[in-house]
């Protein structure tokens, strides 16, 4: 699987968002937040993007005071993920409220990337609204 | 307010708190403790939850749940005992209510949950629904890791109707769906492969992006099975302008291509373009990774991803490139090495990059680059620049030049002395905690190559006799190492009884017992080699005559050369018999010389000495509880009371000498550490035979039978020390005078060995006072290395192809080629993969489910797919045979590090299963069914069933019209 999680954690590390597309337990996952932020916050502006861990690799980006983390394969691509998170992060600011899971699920399956339209992206999401 | 034990009471609905309020709370309440905790917030509000998600209104249920799943994704909470409430809010007409349980089920649930199954009927009927935000939720939770392999039984049948929907959300959420039903019932591929074929033309972008996801993730676990897709593969390479598509499909090709030689050939082409042509450096770097890694067999084309690489490494404002510019240079092949050491300065400039990330890229790299030449230069400048470096990049340095040099029996290694020489530096280092690696070495070394002994009892001497080194735990390992050398190879020892006081120094008990154990041994066998070439050195007429039957042993044992050059009467002779190799006999001879030399200074107070200095600093030993040390001093003081029973009270330098029992004693002993050890093979034990009559797989079940009667003596069997408890109380009154004792000894042994304590001063303020050995060198910078280290590098990086041999490589023992000495290198590359999805789909794919991993995996490796197709398509090693062998050989050759043993299993297979495979094809030719006789028949049945739909295109020889 390409993608295997999506986070969203602050400048402080506390997680944001958490997305998991190979089932972990809760113990598991707070391990691995808890690594994979502590070697990501560390770094410095001057280092890339792309940190190897355990038999994957986390690519990150900040924005902001939120840190955009996604654990992919070794085998991914470094520099199409960062696109990912930038398109990512262009839907929220397009449509800023509390629906990034919804989001993330129009945009990724299986930890793959299913959908790279923004206006596609946001169709059902505003849809819902509408509805509710 | 209603109690928690009854239901929720309309206030509870009016006054509910919304997720807004909730978050709100939780990022406010700072305190670490008191009434706002965090804790005390989250617990309070699933006390909330826990009443509100029973309220028959849904609309106070559905906020209920939206918190809890808040609550559970982001702080972890355990919401297993809701799992019911999802599946309430499933079937709600109100969407949003929907989408909340299920986004709350494929974040809380696992395959395992129980209420799972209840929710069958619920998604079918969403799959189902006319509603497109319906049943693209259903299919958002088929592929979340909570949907289970019963789940995906029940509803394939669903999806596959969906994968060829006119609604194109609906078909690309499908498409993306059935990888995970494939992955969970791999049944499900007999009904939906065919469909997600088709997906792959479809006019919808989506929907092909969605389609080559899933094959991109299915050809990594077994590339073979896609291999007849390569046709639609290709089309979608040429023409399709979707970045994120093109990198699936490049991904895909770099899998298949190494399988089929001409499928390389037809798409090298395409490749280039894109690498040409592309201003995405994504896919630049898809690019350039597919021709690196599997069309490394066109020049062009690699070199034009190397000019374009360098595009990468240069830009100096984004560490994202100049990281992926290095792990590019990283996935070349052997063959393309050029490559690197053309961009070797920005490489070796990268060793001081700010992001550790890009140090540790250009350090693999480094040592790619290492060849026997420039080996000494290289290692001696990475091991300086590992003492500026940080710990623990120092110490992957440190790794780094260990595993380099140790490959495939220290093969680049010429010079041996230096080699152990920097062994001996490295353990100085003081981050070193290599300690393991190193003592391996050392040990090997010593085994496997007779001509670095003479250096390595050097370097061996040096870090024995330095107490500073004693006290660092990193260590021990070495010195043990180093003490097993020294004992083992005495006679090399220019002052065998400066090695015993090194042995014995006080600060010895700092070491571990494992350690402590190894330097008594080896104080056995430097005394015994003590006495032994005493009674020779001028008694040595008498001592041959009187003991042929030693001498006779001796030259038995033809690989004890060593030993024997220790004793003068036989060494000349040896020398002509040996005569072979007249350099090595040269430098044999020289050092023999010196140990003779050294001898001489053997006199019978040296000898006085050592006895004394071993029965005091040993004694203490005989009550210690460590049974390893206890026994091992009992074993040297036993032999000297031997000694001096036989010489009785009148100890003196003549009666010793002529005494024929001390002579007849010594010599005995030194028979028994003789016998030179060497490596033994890792699959000696196999090669023994068993004798007639032994049975060794008979059970031992009657073994408890025959123990029966045994079995109450059984405790006293154990080793019990009454003695020793008994003496405790004794022994702690005593503690006073032999902590005087031992700073005595401390003292003298200071006096000795000046050069290694600190200079008096600091001694006084500091009890002990040796510098610790862990200590960083006040010279230590942190980061940066220097600006001339590194244009060292460069320099020699550059003369790294120029051969340059100033002495002849000294032989290195190895056994037959099946020894598999576990180096740091071969463990690296021995990667297995534990893809959970593998094992499933490979029993989709080939159909083999019923057989065991391990047997599936040969198969795997046997290439009979590839083989009837080629038989199929006029004889792929008929017509190009030249071109296709070379391709292959090239890969088996220079496999990628982690490849490179499934290659070699691959070719292995295939060439012994070659003529069966041929029959095969050939019947393959007249029909299909033919195969059903192959090892598999199973196999085969089932993947043409599974694969049915594809029949068109097997029949219509796959890819040929792509191929030819």
């Amino acid at each position: 699987m390409g993608i295997r999680f999506v986070l969203l954690v602050n400048k402080q590390g506390q997680t944001r968002l958490a997305q998991y597309y190979e089932y972990l337990t809760l113990e598991e996952r707070r391990a691995l937040e808890g690594e994979i932020v502590r070697k990501c916050l560390t770094r410095t502006e001057q280092q890339c993007s792309f940190v190897e861990h355990r038999n994957y690799k986390v690519v990150y980006r900040r924005y902001a005071s939120l840190f955009f983390l996604v654990g992919v394969d070794n085998e991914e691509n470094e520099l199409a993920v960062l696109e990912f998170i930038h398109l990512f992060v262009e839907t929220m600011d397009r449509h800023f409220g509390n629906v990034a899971h919804f989001m993330l699920e129009e945009m990724v399956m299986n930890g793959c990337v299913v959908e790279t339209s923004k206006s596609n992206i946001l169709a059902p999401i505003q849809l819902m609204d509408k509805a509710a | 307010m209603a109690g928690s034990s009854s239901g929720p009471s309309l206030m509870d609905s009016l006054f509910q708190r919304t997720l807004d309020d909730l978050i709100k709370s939780l990022r406010s309440a700072t305190a670490i403790s008191g009434a706002d905790s965090p804790s005390l917030v989250l617990s309070r509000a699933v006390d909330d939850i826990r009443r509100e998600i029973r309220a028959s209104d849904q609309t106070t249920k559905a906020i209920a749940l939206q918190k809890l799943t808040y609550i559970c994704a982001l702080h972890g909470v355990d919401i297993s005992w809701a799992a019911f409430h999802p599946l309430e809010l499933l079937p709600s007409p109100i969407f949003l209510h929907k989408k909340l349980g299920y986004l709350a089920a494929s974040l809380s649930f696992s395959p395992s949950t129980s209420v799972l199954p209840l929710a069958t009927h619920q998604l079918r009927k969403d799959l189902s629904s006319p509603c497109d935000p319906a049943a693209a939720l259903a299919l958002e939770f088929l592929s979340s890791p909570a949907a289970s392999a019963d789940l995906a039984r029940d509803l394939c049948v669903e999806l596959s109707s969906l994968l060829s929907s006119t609604r194109p959300r609906i078909r690309v959420k499908s498409t993306a769906a059935s990888l995970r039903f494939f992955t969970l019932y791999p049944d499900s591929v007999r009904v939906a492969f065919k469909r997600l074929v088709e997906n792959l033309e479809c006019a919808d972008q989506r929907v092909v992006s969605a389609a080559v996801g899933v094959f991109c993730e299915l050809s990594a676990v077994d590339p073979k099975s896609y291999l007849p897709l390569a046709p639609e593969f290709y089309r979608i390479l040429v023409d399709c302008r979707n970045n994120w598509i093109l990198i699936k499909v490049l991904k895909i090709f770099s899998r298949l291509a190494p399988l089929e030689p001409r499928l390389a050939k037809r798409i090298v082409d395409p490749v280039c373009d894109h690498l040409r042509q592309s201003s995405a450096k994504s896919l630049v770097f898809e690019c350039i990774r597919t021709v690196f890694t599997s069309l490394d067999g066109f020049d062009d084309a690699v070199k034009l991803g190397v000019e374009k690489l360098g595009e990468f490494l240069a830009s100096e404002d984004d560490p994202n490139l100049r990281y992926l510019g290095l792990k590019g240079l990283s996935m070349l092949q052997p063959i393309h090495l050029w490559a690197v050491e053309e961009s070797r300065e920005i490489v070796v400039k990268s060793l001081g990059d700010p992001d550790s990330n890009i140090q540790r890229e250009a350090l693999h790299l480094i040592v790619r680059m290492v060849s026997d030449a420039n080996l000494i230069e290289i290692s001696t400048i990475l091991l300086n620049y590992a003492l500026k470096s940080d710990p623990e990049f120092a110490n992957e340095i440190l790794g780094e030049i260990l595993s380099a040099c140790c490959r495939n029996f220290y093969e680049l290694v010429v010079d041996f002395d230096w080699y152990v020489s920097l062994l001996g530096d490295m353990s100085r280092h003081p981050h070193c905690t290599k300690g393991e690696d190193i003592e391996h070495h050392l040990v090997d070394i010593g085994l496997r190559v007779k001509d670095a002994r003479p250096e390595l009892v050097r370097v061996a001497r040096d870090l024995l006799i330095d107490p500073a080194l004693l006290g660092n735990p990193f260590i021990c390992r070495i010195l043990s190492a180093a003490a097993w050398v020294s004992g083992e190879y005495v006679e090399l020892s220019r002052n065998p009884v400066e090695l015993v006081e090194a042995l014995l120094q006080p600060r010895v008990s700092l070491l571990p017992v494992s350690a402590r154990a190894v330097y008594i041994q080896s104080v056995f066998k430097v005394l015994i080699f003590c006495l032994h070439s005493y009674l020779e050195q001028d008694g040595a007429g008498p001592l041959v005559t009187r003991d042929p039957v030693g001498g006779s042993q001796m030259s038995e044992s033809s690989d004890a050369v060593m030993f024997e050059i220790s004793s003068n009467c036989s060494f000349d002779s040896r020398i002509g018999l040996e005569g072979k190799d007249n350099a090595s006999n040269v430098q044999r001879a020289h050092t023999s010389n010196d140990s003779a030399e050294t001898k001489g200074f053997l006199t019978y107070d040296s000898l006085k000495h050592i006895l004394d200095l071993i029965e005091m600093s040993l004694n203490p030993l005989v009550e210690c509880s460590e049974v390893e040390l206890q026994e091992r001093a009992r074993n040297i003081l036993g032999f000297i009371s031997a000694l001096q029973k036989v010489q009785g009270s009148d100890f003196d330098e003549e009666g010793f000498r002529r005494d024929p029992r001390n002579c007849k004693l010594i010599t005995v002993m030194a028979d028994a550490f003789l016998e030179d050890l060497g490596p033994v093979s890792a699959n000696a034990q196999g090669r023994v035979l068993v004798p007639d009559g032994v049975s060794l797989r008979d059970d031992l079940s009657d073994l408890d039978g025959i123990l029966e009667g045994e079995r109450l003596e059984e405790p006293s069997s154990a080793p019990v020390f009454f003695k020793r408890s008994d003496q405790l109380s004794e022994a702690q009154e005593e503690d006073l005078p032999s902590l005087t004792e031992s700073k005595s000894l401390l003292a003298e042994h200071r006096r000795q060995h000046e050069v290694y304590y600190l200079p008096k001063e600091s001694s006084e303020a500091e009890k002990e006072g040796y510098p610790r050995a862990n200590e960083a060198p006040s010279s230590v910078g942190h980061g940066h290395i220097a600006e001339g280290s590194i244009q060292d590098l460069i320099k020699l990086t550059k003369e790294s192809l120029g051969p340059r041999r100033t002495k002849p490589r000294p032989v290195v023992v190895k056994l037959d080629e099946g020894e598999s000495v576990p180096t740091a290198s071969s463990l690296k590359s021995v990667e297995p993969r534990d893809d959970p999805l593998s094992g499933v789909v490979r029993e989709v794919l080939l159909q083999d489910g019923d057989e065991p991993t391990t047997s599936r995996r040969i198969s795997s490796g046997n290439p009979s797919r590839r083989r009837s197709k080629g038989t199929m398509i006029p004889r792929s090693t008929g017509e190009s045979a030249p071109h296709s062998d070379e391709n292959l050989g090239d890969l088996q050759k220079g496999g990628r590090h982690h490849r490179s043993h499934s290659h070699r299993r691959q070719g292995r297979d295939g060439a012994q299963s070659r003529p069966e495979t041929e029959d095969r094809g050939e019947e393959g030719k007249v029909s299909h069914k033919g195969s059903h006789r192959s090892n598999h028949p199973r196999r085969h049945r089932r993947k043409e069933e599974a694969e049915g739909p594809l029949n068109v295109i097997q029949q219509a020889p796959p890819g040929q019209d792509l191929l030819l």
